[in-house]
């Protein structure tokens, strides 16, 4: 169990903001911090990993106390084993993928963890690279499970795909769940992609300008508020997408949006397109009526 | 026809005693430097960069006041310590180290800075401490900023004169540096002798510095 209440200044594009965050995080979960960039939620990982001081409140995990300005403790970012990946994956570029992870380990940790963890990760064929040699999404792997080399007891994850192609990002985030899942550990990621924090959390928080506006399962935040209560709880499929293209035709307005990475027309009425712009971040939804299912893969 | 090799030892001598201090004191400076955040940074910055500008006779003239055992320094270093440094090679060594660090210090100290920030953090949350992260992360990072640092303080020490002549005069054994030998022998007409010390020197900082450019490139290409 995580226990934040903290408030930090915070400087971003926007102007100056104070970050002022509430929350609880259970044992094992997966929460996603969702908003734009600039609102805080960077700053918030940083605040957890020990790795940026929080200007007052406290900070408590599992009952220990890692954070507070009253008493003035500041746990070493040395000493809270948070997995920590970074944007820029910051591998050591002076060691080969087995020496980033061998590095990582605990002094007392057994040397075969690397062997597993390279396995786990299918790295094999990697482990002798250096990381300058990588692609970003053998680069993302790598970092994971350098991350997961330390024995982290929560994993924080920055921005983990943003950097990704669409077929890599979808790959990998697979393999995030499944070894969040395998290891039970207490995630916490930091992300702009609905669909992202759709597939991967439990709970998602909005952060806008520090403060938490809302929070909830995916499915609540997103579709509460986004959508009139019309649609609201009716809509059976529900996709997260991105507007490239609005066009009248007539009475009726034609969006072209991407979802996923298909790109799909749909018809809307004037009162859906005056609220849309080209780039704007839409949920689409659907009564499925009619669907047709066609399997596919296996034949 | 011989010529005297002492000064050219006692050049590479001291180019080379001064080179391994820098880097003892140096590194860790530099890398202190890189990522404090003090107050007075700009003022340190400032007193390294010093040597670069000021003529040498100016650093050489203090330093000959603060040697001499009438200042209190030079009668400290002297009484407790027990070693004279005007008109010595311990003195020497001691201007060289102060006139030559600002071509040790920058380079790492740019090279420390030009590392991505992330790195240091990721071995902070994987637990490593400062000393593993200095030792196995930060340093074998900035090898060509290492090299550039080491290979300019070496061969300005070499280059040296002002300084010399003000605090080391022209003891043979003692201070009698190549580059006052060369001076000595013009002044005595023997250009001979003093064409000698020239090649000498002229070849081997050319030999040093041809060696840094083309390491650097290999290493260069290496990460490309």
């Amino acid at each position: 169990m995580i226990e934040i209440d903290i408030t930090k200044k915070f400087f971003s594009a926007q102007g100056e903001f104070t970050l002022e965050l509430k929350l609880n995080i259970k044992r094992g979960e997966f929460i996603s911090l969702f908003g734009q960039s600039g609102a805080g939620k960077t700053t918030l990982l940083r605040c957890l990993a020990g790795l940026e001081k929080p200007d007052a409140g406290l900070i408590k995990v599992n009952g220990v106390t890692w954070f507070d300005s009253q008493s003035g403790v500041m746990l070493k970012a040395q000493l809270r084993h948070a997995g920590y990946m970074f944007q820029d994956y910051a591998l050591f570029p002076n060691m080969s993928i087995r020496g980033n992870l061998e590095f990582a380990l605990r002094p007392n940790a057994r040397r075969d963890r690397v062997t597993e963890l390279i396995e786990l990760m299918g790295l094999g064929d990697l482990q002798q690279r250096k990381p300058d040699t990588l692609s970003g999404g053998q680069k993302q792997r790598v970092a994971l499970a350098r991350a997961l080399a330390a024995e982290p007891d929560m994993l924080l994850l920055d921005e983990p795909f943003s950097a990704l192609d669409h077929a890599t990002r979808v790959r990998l985030q697979d393999e995030v769940m499944r070894l969040q899942r395998h290891f039970g550990l207490t995630t916490v990621m930091v992300s702009h992609d609905i669909s992202e924090v759709y597939k991967l959390s439990q709970r998602v928080m909005v952060i806008e300008q520090g403060r938490i506006l809302k929070q909830g399962t995916p499915a609540d935040v997103f579709k509460s508020g986004q959508t009139n209560s019309k649609a609201g709880s009716g809509g059976k499929f529900s996709f997260a997408g991105e507007v490239l293209e609005i066009e009248t035709a007539d009475v009726v307005f034609a969006v072209t949006l991407l979802v996923g990475n298909q790109v799909v027309r749909v018809i809307a009425t004037a009162d859906e397109a005056k609220n849309l712009q080209q780039g704007d971040r839409v949920m689409l939804m659907s009564k499925a009526f009619n669907p047709v299912l066609v399997p596919v893969g296996a034949t | 026809m011989g010529y005297d090799l002492q000064p050219l030892f006692l050049t590479f001598k001291l180019a080379a005693i001064t080179t391994f201090i820098l880097c003892v004191v140096g590194i860790p400076f530099a890398y202190w430097m890189a990522y404090t955040k003090v107050r007075i940074k700009p003022v340190l910055e400032t007193l390294v960069s010093m040597p670069l500008v000021l003529p040498p006779s100016v650093l050489g003239f203090y330093l000959l006041l603060a040697f001499s055992p009438q200042s209190a320094f030079g009668h400290f270093v002297e009484t407790y310590i027990g070693v004279k440094l005007a008109f010595s090679f311990a003195g020497l060594v001691v201007a060289s180290v102060i006139f030559s660090f600002p071509f040790l210090v920058h380079p790492v100290q740019s090279g420390f800075q030009s590392l991505p920030r992330s790195l240091l953090e990721a071995a902070c949350t994987l637990g490593k401490s400062r000393w593993q992260t200095f030792v196995h992360v930060l340093l074998p990072n900035i090898k060509p900023a290492l090299l550039a640092g080491v290979v300019l303080s070496f061969a300005h020490t070499i280059g040296e004169f002002g300084v010399v002549m003000m605090i080391g005069g022209n003891l043979p054994g003692e201070t009698k540096v190549a580059a006052i030998a060369i001076y000595d022998e013009v002044e005595s007409l023997n250009y001979d002798a003093a064409n000698f010390y020239a090649l000498v020197l002229f070849s081997v900082c050319f030999l040093i510095l041809l060696t840094v450019y083309l390491l650097n490139r290999k290493m260069i290409m290496k990460v490309a």
